[in-house]
């Protein structure tokens, strides 16, 4: 078996990418980023539309995403730029709480270039730094892994959303953490949740959240019928939202949830698997899910989902013989096999092990290697 | 006795529908394997069904609950014969 080589941060956390973030608290100060990512080789702006006049859970939502995202073991020093000072260096405290390499720098009374000019001293400083950063040897239990699928259709539900169970049980069992979300795409199977939950709290905790996200939908007099299934998830054979979710709550696989997390939480209660209250679109999912210190992402796709995020690799699997073919540059482990009977579970669950071990180890995924760097924002109500 | 190749599968013993493995056409006699148990099953298909769509393996009485996985995934207000074909016009979600 492949050994696993990682990068371990200042707190003991396991990375396994080694990113050099530019990390704006909001959305006007997204060009001063990408200017000081310009002019430093080998760091990442992430620009994004958001924290402005946002208030109350929404705001602790927003810090909690900058701050998670900059706090991931998969970066190893950010540069944090906000137009204000105040929620710049709230952002930077936080973040170098890790121990982590940190500044941070504001715009008002700078302006942009002199903001840039000293913000790229720096984020050169830091690149060159984690540049002799070296990868050393770890083990499965040093991971947080999350998963979410996306483009599902039925042979989500058949192949590669139990090929992802299989590995998440086999992670859980190492010791690793695993997230999984999706709060109202578990709609038809919450309660094969919340039968899983380890305590009775848990569950009734679980329960709630899962109400107050699906109310919240109902509160706004609509449903989600032509939403959820989503258009592609129809023309893929999935017929109602009860069908979906247990295609997508395959990928859970069978182990008791030891937690519930808010968005962008990161755990507190040791390794296990957690649910955390999430959307269901693709980017802003896996966006929380980096936010919450995930280091490696497991996608089944049906119909062909190209989501990817600029500090979490992102493994795509599809058991979609003609996804596999017509989107092949996606698909980093094809299981389509199992549709056929060529294959076995086990057989699945190792080939995406393997390629896990190898994402781990520096392989770049498809998503990476094509770019994909979604970085969204969950938003729970419009700014002041 | 010929031993054809599956072309759906079925998650569970007791549940009302396959799924398509490879595309179906209308009047096609096709065999699917239980995936719980992997034992086999024939039907006629009563329509053209592409691959990832749904097949009914089992009737469904009108107004009846649609298993798959072994739990519902909505209800039939029309019912189901075996070898429908199944899907959005015939299947509709019990919650929204």
């Amino acid at each position: 078996m492949e050994e696993l080589f990682g990068y371990r941060r200042e707190n003991g956390r396991v990375g396994v990418r080694n990113h050099v973030v530019i990390l704006p608290v909001d959305d006007i100060s997204n060009a001063a980023c990408e200017a000081v990512a310009c002019h430093i080789e080998g760091t990442l702006a992430l620009p994004h539309s958001y924290g402005r006049l946002q208030y109350g859970e929404d705001l602790d939502l927003h810090f909690r995403t900058m701050i998670g995202t900059g706090s991931n073991p998969n970066v190893a020093a950010a540069v944090v730029i906000g137009i204000e000072e105040n929620w710049t260096k709230r952002v930077a405290d936080d973040i170098a709480k890790t121990g982590k390499p940190v500044a941070s720098f504001s715009i008002e009374g700078n302006g942009d270039l002199e903001t840039v000019r000293r913000a790229s001293w720096k984020a050169k400083e830091f690149v060159q730094w984690a540049s002799e950063l070296r990868r050393e040897a770890v083990e499965l239990k040093d991971l947080t892994v999350s998963i979410k699928c996306g483009e599902s259709d039925t042979t989500t539900g058949l192949g590669s959303c139990p090929t992802v169970g299989t590995a998440v049980d086999q992670l859980v069992d190492e010791g690793a953490s695993v997230f999984f979300g999706e709060t109202s795409e578990l709609t038809g199977g919450e309660h094969l949740i919340a039968e899983r939950m380890a305590t009775p709290e848990l569950r009734e905790k679980f329960e709630e959240t899962y109400d107050a996200y699906v109310s919240g939908i109902e509160s706004r007099g609509v449903d989600l019928l032509g939403s959820q299934p989503t258009q592609g998830n129809v023309a893929g054979g999935l017929s109602t939202i009860e069908e979906k979710a247990l295609g997508n709550i395959e990928k859970t696989g069978t182990r008791e949830v030891i937690g519930v997390l808010e968005p962008a939480e990161a755990p507190q209660d040791g390794p296990g698997l957690y649910f955390m209250d999430s959307s269901s679109a693709a980017a802003e999912h896996v966006t929380l899910m980096a936010a919450g210190g995930a280091v490696v992402h497991m996608f089944p796709t049906g119909q062909g989902n190209v989501v990817g995020n600029p500090i979490l690799p992102v493994i795509k699997v599809t058991a979609n013989p003609k996804t596999a073919s017509s989107m092949a540059e996606h698909i980093d482990v094809d299981v389509s096999g199992l549709l056929s009977r060529e294959i076995t579970l086990p057989e699945a669950g190792e080939l995406l092990m393997d390629n896990i071990r190898r994402t781990v180890n520096g392989r770049v995924t498809s998503a990476e290697a094509l770019g994909h760097r979604e970085f969204s924002m969950t938003r729970l109500y419009p700014s002041a | 006795m010929e031993v054809k190749m599956h072309k759906f599968l079925v998650h569970k013993k007791g549940d009302h529908v396959g799924v398509a493995t490879s595309d179906i056409e209308a009047g096609e006699e096709v065999a699917g394997v239980y995936m719980d148990d992997d034992s086999t099953v024939e039907v006629a298909s009563k329509g053209e069904i592409p691959l990832g769509h749904k097949i009914a393996v089992e009737e469904c009485e009108p107004g009846g609950v649609v298993i798959e996985y072994g739990v519902q995934i909505g209800k039939a207000p029309e019912g189901l014969s075996v070898g429908d074909y199944v899907h959005t016009h015939n299947l509709k979600s019990a919650r929204w």
